[in-house]
């Protein structure tokens, strides 16, 4: 069953991030071009365009990951709730708490279920049992899988299917109680049951969740997203609502790219 | 064509011949020393003080030497390895400083034995004044098996996939809160098979500890760190090289000799069923 | 700045001082093995060094020239890596390429036993096993010389030597072996002809770091080479090493004597040569890997 996805006008859409003419390199290659973009609240925002156009490497500037790889550089602005999280004072911890991020490849803990979505919240300094238990049932509730697992808690996270597993990355995910939830390709490595799934609940997600997703697949943005952003060689190209985006596309890259013609 | 084949089956005989001609001279090396030393071994012996000059009596001082010895070394050597480790492998950005820690830990591990021990000696016994003791002993050994420990650890802690580190991250760790509940306990199996072969090796080594700590004679047992001990390595070679009446002290030197191999080829065996088992277990 | 980001700070800079121990451990050694050795070089000087007589105990008059413990030390280790060559490459090909999946997994522990093997252990079963059966072949008065001490370190060199050639044979590129087997040659060939060839520098550096092994090796060698101080070029004598002169001498010597302060520049000259052997062999082994 296809998520219903209403037409949003982005001008009367609250903005949740904000991103102003942001730059990024790796080494001496610019891997982003002036990129200005405000991502609504509580919508589903897809990321498209061919491989290496940038939409990963825009992604992982928003909880601050890039950080961790040698040699980057970044300018311009990312502003969540008007606060640039590239500022001096920025904490980083407190902010990836706050963006959540599931990569594309699920990757459990080798830890068991239980421990594997209490992570999180043991990291931020929850030690009641009880209070543990609640987040992990929550967590999991949310994420689908509750019903899958819920008499086999304390079993190894690594028994579960890959779609169980990626589920389970997403519960985690949740477990933090992040405003924004980031998605790079999540369903890229999955078969195509457990795809649908993964679609059905980013569905259910979005009434919680500000919620971006990088895509491969044109189907799947058509799918489950409200807003759509087209990449091309590290510039954005077009912006706008999923529906439009997808019918009638403004620039001739975005045309292209979407009827096939390369990518 | 049947003069190529022929010499085809020659070559690989020749290869198959020198492998297994190694194995051999191994194997021989094992058996004699069970066959001649496993008479030797008696309670009295493992338990026992020496007695006139070795001679006679027992081994147990020096068993108990070699102990303090790999544990002082051990004490030492593991936490500066596998903090050397998480620091090369999860910290370090290329740079001078980095290179330079690389190149002092391939300088290190290419050090001979006995410079190891002239060191120990003008540092450890002289210039810091401990004496030949455990604790100089100790720390010279540790100082030699470094870089085994730092090598092995970073290799395991590299074996930990990337995606478990970004997912913790992602999840508002810090690094360290990420290294050490989500990387190290992984790395744990591997960074102990690789360090327990260094161990092994500090066992065995006489150079160094000759220097250091050894003491040709002294049947009693150390009461602190600043005490010298007998040990095993030096013990044998005093007694197969220095006893006057080499020849009659034979099963002694046997027995000595098989004590010192079963402490430093279990340890090894241990080392190699520990690192089978777990590259078994761990698929990510 | 918040109160995590303190406490990563402060462990991060705990790892730093953790790793750069290593450093000052090397820095060390160079400090303390100059500082005990440089009296000597003032007083009595570089040459007394470069003469070539060891004597350090004399009624008349000591004299320490290190030569004859160079080129001591330089014959064991010439005729070790002689020895271990054919040997160690012999194994490591046949392992690496030739030998069945069972058969390696055998193998494998048991070079790795050898190289557990204390030295000590193997010099001790030199003395009793090794020295006798070289005395009878060669009908010499004794079984204690170069010949023998270099067969022991063939032995202890040959765990590296098999071990780095191995990964330098498994690390040439499958291509390579199926484009000659896809040209009609035999597997033999093609690993004579092309494998080896490839893992060449990577063999060339196997054969370094055991030599770098083999030169700073001390028990196995003062057990059975002899010890007599003499120049010679004959494996049938015996030699006296640098290792073995250190090992044998320090016990006895008064701290600060001029014996004291020989041996330790006798121990700096080891140091170099090792250093610049493995120097050498890591610039070949880091040409194999980018190569």
């Amino acid at each position: 069953m296809p998520v219903v996805t209403p037409e949003p006008d982005l001008k009367q859409l609250e903005p949740k991030v904000r991103v102003e003419n942001l730059n990024f390199w790796y080494g001496a290659t610019q891997a982003l071009h002036g990129i200005t973009m405000d991502i609504p609240a509580r919508q589903v925002t897809a990321l498209i365009g061919p491989s290496g156009c940038g939409k990963s490497t825009f992604l992982r500037t928003l909880n601050r990951m890039n950080d961790l790889i040698d040699e980057t550089r970044l300018e311009g602005k990312v502003l969540i709730h008007e606060e640039d999280i590239y500022a001096d004072r920025v904490d980083v911890v407190a902010l990836r708490k706050r963006v959540g991020m599931v990569f594309q490849k699920s990757n459990p803990f080798p830890k068991t279920i239980f421990d594997n979505v209490a992570y999180g919240p043991r990291i931020h300094g929850v030690r009641n049992q009880e209070k543990l238990a609640e987040i992990v049932e929550r967590s999991l509730i949310r994420a689908a899988l509750w019903d899958e697992v819920k008499d086999r808690l304390h079993i190894s996270a690594l028994e579960l299917s890959g779609g169980q597993q990626q589920r389970l990355c997403i519960a985690r995910a949740l477990a933090v109680d992040p405003e924004i939830l980031l998605m790079d390709e999540p369903a890229s490595a999955l078969d195509p049951r457990s795809t649908a799934r993964i679609e059905d609940l980013i569905g259910e997600l979005r009434r919680l969740y500000t919620i971006i997703i990088v895509t491969h697949n044109m189907q799947q943005a058509s799918r489950v997203s409200n807003v759509t952003a087209f990449f091309y060689e590290g510039r954005l190209v077009e912006y706008g609502p999923t529906k439009r985006i997808f019918t009638q596309p403004r620039k001739k890259q975005t045309e292209d790219y979407i009827t096939g013609r390369f990518g | 064509m049947m003069s190529r084949r022929i010499v085809e089956k020659a070559v690989y005989w020749l290869m198959r011949g020198t492998t297994y001609c190694l194995v051999l001279v191994i194997a021989y090396i094992v058996i004699d020393i069970v066959y001649h030393g496993f008479p030797a071994i008696s309670w009295t012996f493992l338990t026992g003080m020496p007695r006139r000059s070795g001679a006679e009596g027992g081994i147990f001082p020096a068993i108990v030497g070699t102990l303090c010895l790999v544990l002082g070394t051990i004490a030492v050597a593991l936490p500066l390895g596998i903090a050397s480790a998480i620091y090369l492998s999860e910290y370090a950005r290329a740079g001078r400083f980095t290179r330079m820690v690389r190149s002092a830990i391939v300088t290190l591990a290419g050090v001979p034995s006995i410079v190891f021990g002239l060191f120990g000696l003008g540092l450890f016994v002289l210039f810091l004044n401990f004496g030949a003791s455990i604790l100089s002993g100790s720390l010279t050994l540790a100082c030699m098996i470094l870089p085994t420990i730092i090598v092995a650890s970073e290799e395991a802690l590299q074996t930990v996939p990337k995606s478990l580190r970004e997912g913790s991250l992602a999840l508002g760790a810090t690094k360290w809160e990420t290294i050490y509940k989500n990387v190290l306990p992984y790395a744990i199996p591997g960074i102990l098979t690789g360090s327990i072969l260094g161990i092994g090796r500090a066992a065995g080594e006489t150079a160094p500890i000759l220097l250091t700590v050894a003491a040709f004679y002294l049947p009693r047992l150390p009461h602190s760190i600043f005490d010298q001990v007998m040990a095993l390595p030096y013990h044998l070679y005093v007694l197969a090289t220095q006893h006057p009446e080499v020849d009659k002290v034979r099963p002694m030197q046997y027995g000595t000799a098989l004590v010192l191999l079963v402490i430093v080829l279990g340890v090894n065996l241990i080392a190699i069923i520990l690192r089978n088992r777990f590259r078994k277990r761990c698929r990510w | 700045m918040a109160k995590h980001a303190w406490k990563e700070k402060a462990i991060r800079l705990l790892l730093r001082v953790s790793a750069s121990t290593s450093i000052l451990i090397v820095i060390l050694i160079f400090v303390f093995l100059g500082k005990e050795a440089t009296p000597f070089v003032v007083e009595p000087g570089i040459d007394e060094l470069c003469s070539t007589r060891w004597m350090p105990v004399s009624f008349q008059k000591e004299s320490f020239g290190i030569v004859p413990l160079v080129t001591g030390s330089l014959l064991v280790t010439g005729l070790a890596t002689l020895i271990s060559v054919p040997f160690g490459v012999c194994a490591a090909v046949y392992i690496a390429e030739v030998a069945a999946p069972w058969e390696r997994e055998i193998l494998k522990p048991v070079i790795e036993l050898l190289a557990g093997i204390p030295s000590v252990v193997i010099g001790f079963f030199g003395l009793l096993v090794l020295a006798p059966l070289v005395k009878l072949l060669f009908g010499l008065p004794s079984g204690l010389t170069a010949l023998t001490g270099a067969l022991l370190l063939a032995l202890m060199a040959v765990p590296t030597v098999i071990s780095i050639s191995e990964d330098a044979i498994r690390s040439v590129p499958e291509s390579y072996k199926s484009a000659s087997l896809a040209l009609g040659a035999s597997k033999l060939q093609t690993v004579w002809k092309v494998t080896v060839p490839a893992a060449l520098s990577g063999i060339i550096a196997a054969v370094m770091l055991g030599m770098g092994r083999v030169i700073g090796e001390t028990m196995a060698v003062m057990m059975v080479t002899g010890n007599a101080a003499i120049i010679t070029a004959s494996p049938l004598e015996s030699v006296r090493t640098m290792t073995a002169t250190i090992a044998a001498e320090m016990g006895e010597v008064p701290f600060g004597s001029d014996h004291y302060r020989a041996l330790f520049c006798v121990g700096i000259t080891l140091l170099l040569a090792t250093f610049t052997i493995n120097m050498v062999a890591q610039g070949v082994l880091k040409k194999h890997r980018i190569g």
